[in-house]
């Protein structure tokens, strides 16, 4: 018997102990942060070949939303927690990434107060509140990008997981964190620009936002970013302490009566995600150049769980996928049918329920088992969690 | 069967397990009424009684589920289970098994056996364990005990009821506990499987302590073990099986009088 990937240690190498499927998904990364910048710059715009600068932008959107799904996918569909408010987070990194963009504008705008984004001028602010001390500086501003959705993950799940609130409870209290800072940031005398946000970005590291470079700079950041945050999540569901999240999903009790802390477990794995959804946040703000309090909204955390459920919960590239195609699917139907969009993901996700129910990784590796099986005989190799129950 | 030494067989203290006059209610309702209880190091112990009588709240109790309202529960003598969560009483060395058999469906026999490895479960230890020989080895020796060893491989979602059963006894005995309580292994299992099953339980008792709730006479028999009656939530006799059948207040009990 071979228990050759149980036995492996940590760090043999992060990308060569990835499972087959896992170092594709790393290839084709790869070959879309080479060839869309090429084909940007080099390829001549009357071409099919060539990909226009607002493409560039819109797939680095998905690319941000993938890492959210990717983050949403690694404590639901390893660990049971069905988060209905990972959107909170993605915000969080988008409001600390925002923040610094409206430092850079510096005097360039419509007031041209030096010293005061133009919202503060019009509420008649004099000075920059306390806790927007040190938002010009990059480091400082990416710090807060981690800081934020992870301290304020890790004291929600410190209470929550402490008071073992499981399963729907803990959604709907996800819910409510996400809507009360719904709230919260559409208030004025927050200090987070209200209702309009932040917006009207010029630079970042002096560089023109609007430039067709920076755009393929913050792309090749957004493919780097989910490659980062994919291996990390390949290397925690590949650990030991993976079985132990897969563990704790399938049987909670158990997992405690063996000798596992359960809440230490889902604490770590839920700060992890909101640190990953916060980094999403951070790349999205710059390449759609807005970041408000809608981005807080219950409904937007549910389309992430949507992402996630139609491409294969419980696989890293399944969420990935899934976040790439309904991303795609809203982009040009709400360009071509803007009615029909609410419908079309509400009865995608019936769809996905009702016949499709691992999504659509999880359902094709049942199916290409089954023809194998007909071939060789039962022999599993695909991963136990997409297996049928 | 296992390589542990004699000398453990011979401890310090008393008791294993020491309970006395545990009284746990909910909602009013007395689901146990001040239990005393002694198990002695190394005994197997056979627990009975009708639904009801309080043999899954005692091991909530001693589990650190459920807090007694009153009473103490004490394991080796002198440590107080009382104080301390499911986690660490596990780690000290009491094992459970659920009465539905409760395996990580979705993960093979062998990694559940894994999982289950005596040792640190913290979160960093945990991330960047690796699994060495001597823990192939310890794994190997449990699927030999509970005859899985041609399923190592398998799902545990797809074993046989009575699979599972073991699966989940081989999984106690990877934590290497002192103390194993038991609740209803021969559920729903063949007659086949039941004997299999007491000659495991007998095996593991020869060097460690057992307890089992069981519902099924001719397994208790079986076991050949001291049987304690409870009966709403207090213990109504004690000794061995013949003695406690001819009971009369066992009899009134078991036939409702």
């Amino acid at each position: 018997m071979d228990f050759s990937s149980t036995k492996k240690g940590p760090f043999v190498s992060l990308v060569t102990g990835l499972p087959g499927g896992g170092k594709t998904f790393l290839g084709i990364l790869l070959v879309a942060a080479l060839l869309v910048p090429l084909s940007n710059l080099l390829v001549p715009e009357s071409s099919f070949f060539h990909v226009p600068t607002y493409m560039v932008s819109l797939l680095g959107k998905y690319l941000s939303f993938a890492l959210l799904a990717l983050s949403v996918d690694l404590i639901w569909g390893y660990c049971g927690i069905l988060s209905l408010g990972h959107g909170a987070f993605f915000a969080l990194g988008g409001y600390a990434m925002g923040m610094y963009l409206m430092r850079q504008i510096g005097d360039r705008g419509v007031y041209g107060n030096p010293d005061l984004p133009d919202f503060m001028v019009f509420l008649n602010w004099t000075e920059l509140p306390w806790y927007w001390t040190g938002f010009d500086m990059f480091p400082v501003a990416m710090t807060m990008v981690i800081l934020v959705p992870g301290i304020l993950a890790f004291i929600f799940g410190w209470f929550a997981f402490r008071a073992r609130v499981t399963g729907v409870y803990l959604s709907i209290i996800t819910q409510a964190m996400t809507y009360a800072l719904m709230l919260a940031f559409f208030r004025n005398d927050m200090g987070f620009g209200g209702n309009n946000g932040l917006t009207d970005f010029k630079e970042i590291l002096g560089f023109d936002l609007q430039s067709d470079g920076t755009r393929l700079g913050l792309f090749v950041c957004s493919v780097i970013a989910l490659a980062f945050g994919y291996l990390i999540s390949s290397f925690i569901t590949q650990s030991k302490l993976g079985r132990v999240l897969i563990a704790i999903r399938d049987a909670e009790s158990r997992t405690r009566f063996s000798g596992y802390r359960v809440e230490y477990y889902k604490l770590f794995v839920f700060v992890v995600s909101a640190v990953l959804a916060g980094i999403a946040g951070a790349l999205y703000v710059p390449q759609v150049g807005i970041i408000n309090p809608s981005e807080f909204s219950p409904a937007q955390s549910i389309e992430v769980v949507i992402w996630v459920a139609v491409g294969g919960r419980g696989t890293l590239w399944g969420a990935v996928l899934g976040a790439m195609l309904v991303n795609w699917g809203k982009s040009y139907f709400t360009g071509a049918l803007p009615e029909a969009w609410l419908y079309m993901l509400g009865g995608l996700f019936v769809f996905t329920t009702l016949f499709l129910p691992k999504g659509i990784v999880g359902t094709s590796a049942i199916w290409i088992e089954k023809i194998k099986n007909r071939q060789t005989g039962p022999a599993s190799t695909i991963p136990a969690y997409v297996k049928e129950e | 069967m296992t390589s542990r030494p004699a000398s453990e067989k011979t401890p310090e203290f008393a008791s294993i397990l020491y309970l006395d006059g545990v009284s746990v209610s909910f909602d009013g309702f007395k689901a146990l009424n001040s239990l005393s209880l002694v198990i002695e190091p190394g005994e197997m112990r056979a627990i009975i009684g009708p639904n009801g009588a309080g043999k899954t709240t005692m091991m909530d109790v001693i589990t650190g589920k459920t807090r007694p309202d009153e009473g103490e529960v004490f394991f080796k003598g002198n440590i107080d289970l009382t104080k301390h969560d499911e986690a660490y009483i596990a780690n000290l060395g009491i094992g459970r098994k659920f009465q539905k058999p409760t395996v990580f469906e979705s993960q093979t026999v062998f990694n559940n056996l894994e999982l289950s490895l005596k040792g640190d479960k913290g979160i960093m230890t945990t991330l960047f364990a690796a699994l060495g020989d001597a823990d192939v080895a310890r794994i190997m020796e449990v699927l030999e005990i509970i005859r899985l060893s041609e399923r190592a491989n398998w799902l545990a979602g797809n074993l046989s009821h009575g699979q599972k059963q073991w699966l989940e006894i081989g999984m106690l005995l990877m934590q290497d506990p002192d103390l194993l309580l038991v609740d209803e292994p021969v559920a729903g299992m063949t007659d086949a499987e039941t004997e299999q099953t007491s000659d495991l339980l007998r095996k593991i008792s020869e060097n460690h302590s057992v307890v089992v709730v069981e519902h099924d006479m001719e397994f208790i028999r079986a076991l050949d073990t001291k049987v304690t009656v409870l009966h709403e939530g207090s213990v109504l006799a004690e000794g061995s099986l013949d003695v406690v059948q001819n009971n009369q207040r066992v009899i009134d009990v078991y036939l409702g009088r």
